[in-house]
């Protein structure tokens, strides 16, 4: 299989999103916003207003806190950029596609195959995950400028919505599709098949522990 | 005597050079890795990281965006002394922390457990963590030095532990090894490749520390001084190597860049066990400070020397020469 290179904008259109495949590395141009569990929690459980017209800035969010300083002018040191494990925001996910109209969630390791039928391709969105981890010297280098930071005095640099400005900012994976499938999901599947050679002689432990599994096709997230 | 000023410049320099510069042996580790690799995804993935790591080095920018909770560990040789004693030894490894989160920059990733409040300098109870060691003088390089060591990990996924017994053995070790890769390795969630340290014996949390020591305080190609343990070492790489699973989660032949076992007495019948994963962006930077000011840097910790694990009650506060 040949790997195939996309240029893709943060306000993509339907059409550029249903040509995405599993497996295609993406470079974005545009508007990028991080937001994770602090942006979630003040926007959709304390109601705060987003300070940002979404999407038609940006339909790509960003499960990421950079690291950057604000400088006392104002100015900012934006260093290394990469993305903190997607599945725990699962939560708020689907609320905040509906309110935000997101369409390329972006992050580290993707979710699972049901959230993906569940409420990405009702909205036509896809996952794009990060590549490594972490390429974020790579992804750092990608940022052209920071456009603004919201929300930093209320939830602290690490939480902040921080607005970027990509320019050919990348590689990332595409990690879903519009039919719902899930490139981690195949590989699992893939793997599986060769796990019993490895444990082969090995013994499950002695103490057992609550809601343990020993099905080692299963995900822990 | 050394003076605090010079350890805390010291220690701002070896934050920077952490979070920037990946070591040589991991480097190395990982250029073999990505030779061998045939996965098409995980074999781009190893060729992405390792222009990563030029990117980073290039720019003077951090490898990683997650830049890890920072975390010091303090060699101590038998006559070393700090000006102003080990309270300002502690605010100089703590200044340094707080400067380079500002400075490099890293990210702030210290909050409080319950009330995230962030100080947005990876500084706060208990943290940076701070921990030592001590060593008898050598002929070579006296007793009067202090060795500075950072480590920059990750702190989410990778790390389990399980309280196993004698009649679990080998089967039972290798079965809890492989289901820490398992577990973490699917969707990348460990950061794989990674140095594997597996901590057995001691006590519970002594478990924890011998593992992450051993991932974090031991270079790639390293190997146990007890010549069994060393080739269970070797074992346990070949086998995390064989499960099928590479880089990301992604069909693939290298998870495990190194595989590194440090053991220590433990309760007659039990078998604590803990296993840890340095991942991609196996962050660490020494430098030995002697009393006359010279700073040493290097990239091995050099931690597991003989005194540390000695199993007798009795040793010389001064090492004799090597024959």
């Amino acid at each position: 299989m040949s790997i195939r290179e996309v240029r893709l904008s943060t306000t993509p259109t339907p059409e550029a999103i249903a040509d995405l495949r599993l497996g295609d590395i993406v470079y974005l141009d545009g508007l990028m916003y991080t937001a994770r569990e602090g942006v979630y929690m003040r926007a959709l459980e304390d109601k705060a207003n987003i300070p940002m017209e979404l999407p038609s800035q940006s339909a790509a969010n960003f499960h990421c806190s950079p690291a950057a300083a604000i400088r006392e002018d104002g100015s900012y040191d934006m260093g290394a950029v990469t993305a903190t494990a997607s599945f725990r925001f699962a939560k708020w996910l689907p609320e905040w596609m509906a309110k935000t109209g997101a369409k390329l969630i972006v992050g580290k390791g993707g979710m699972t195959s049901k959230d993906y039928r569940d409420y990405f391709v009702p909205n036509g969105a896809i996952y794009l995950t990060t590549v490594g981890y972490g390429t974020g010297a790579l992804l750092g280098r990608g940022v052209e400028r920071v456009e603004a930071v919201h929300w930093n005095e209320e939830l602290g640099l690490a939480q902040a919505m921080w607005v970027l400005k990509c320019n050919k900012m990348g590689p990332f994976i595409v990690a879903s599709d519009l039919q719902g499938n899930c490139l981690f999901e195949r590989e699992n599947a893939k793997i599986a098949e060769n796990i019993a050679q490895a444990y082969e002689g090995t013994r499950p432990a002695t103490l057992k522990r609550y809601g343990e599994t020993d099905d080692r096709s299963d995900e822990v997230i | 005597m050394i003076p605090a000023e010079l350890i805390q410049s010291t220690a701002r320099v070896l934050m920077d050079k952490a979070a920037i510069e990946i070591p040589q042996d991991y480097l190395d580790g990982l250029q073999r890795a990505a030779e061998t690799e045939d996965g098409d995804l995980s074999s781009f993935v190893l060729r992405a990281m390792l222009e990563n790591y030029e990117a980073a080095k290039e720019d003077r920018r951090a490898m990683c965006g997650d830049t890890g909770v920072p975390r010091w560990f303090v060699k101590l040789g038998n006559e070393a002394q700090v000006e102003g004693g080990m309270v300002a030894l502690e605010a100089a490894l703590r200044r340094a922390t707080a400067e380079a989160t500002n400075s490099v920059p890293l990210r702030p990733n210290r909050v409080h457990p319950l009330w995230r409040t962030d100080h947005d300098n990876n500084v706060g109870i208990g943290a940076p963590e701070i921990e030592y060691g001590f060593e008898p003088a050598t002929p070579e390089y006296g007793g009067a030095w202090i060795d500075l060591i950072t480590v920059h990990k990750g702190g989410l996924f990778g790390t389990d532990y399980r309280m196993l017994f004698p009649s679990d053995g080998i089967e039972g070790i290798k079965r809890f090894y492989l289901d820490s890769l398992m577990a973490f390795g699917k969707r990348g969630l460990a950061c794989q490749p990674a140095i594997i340290g597996i901590g057995l014996g001691g006590s519970k949390d002594i478990c924890m520390t011998l593992g992450k020591r051993a991932s974090t305080l031991r270079i790639v190609g390293s190997r146990n001084s007890d010549p069994k343990i060393a080739q269970m070492e070797d074992e346990f790489k070949e086998l995390g190597n064989s499960i099928g699973m590479g880089a990301m989660g992604f069909v693939g032949k290298n998870m495990v860049i190194d595989c590194n076992i440090e053991v220590g007495y433990c309760h007659t019948g039990g078998m604590p066990m803990s296993v840890h994963a340095f991942c991609l962006s196996s962050r660490r930077a020494v430098a030995r400070i002697h009393a006359d000011g010279r700073v040493e840097h290097r990239t091995d910790p050099d931690w597991f020397t003989p005194y540390q694990r000695r199993e007798t009650v009795d040793w010389p506060a001064h090492q004799e020469a090597a024959e």
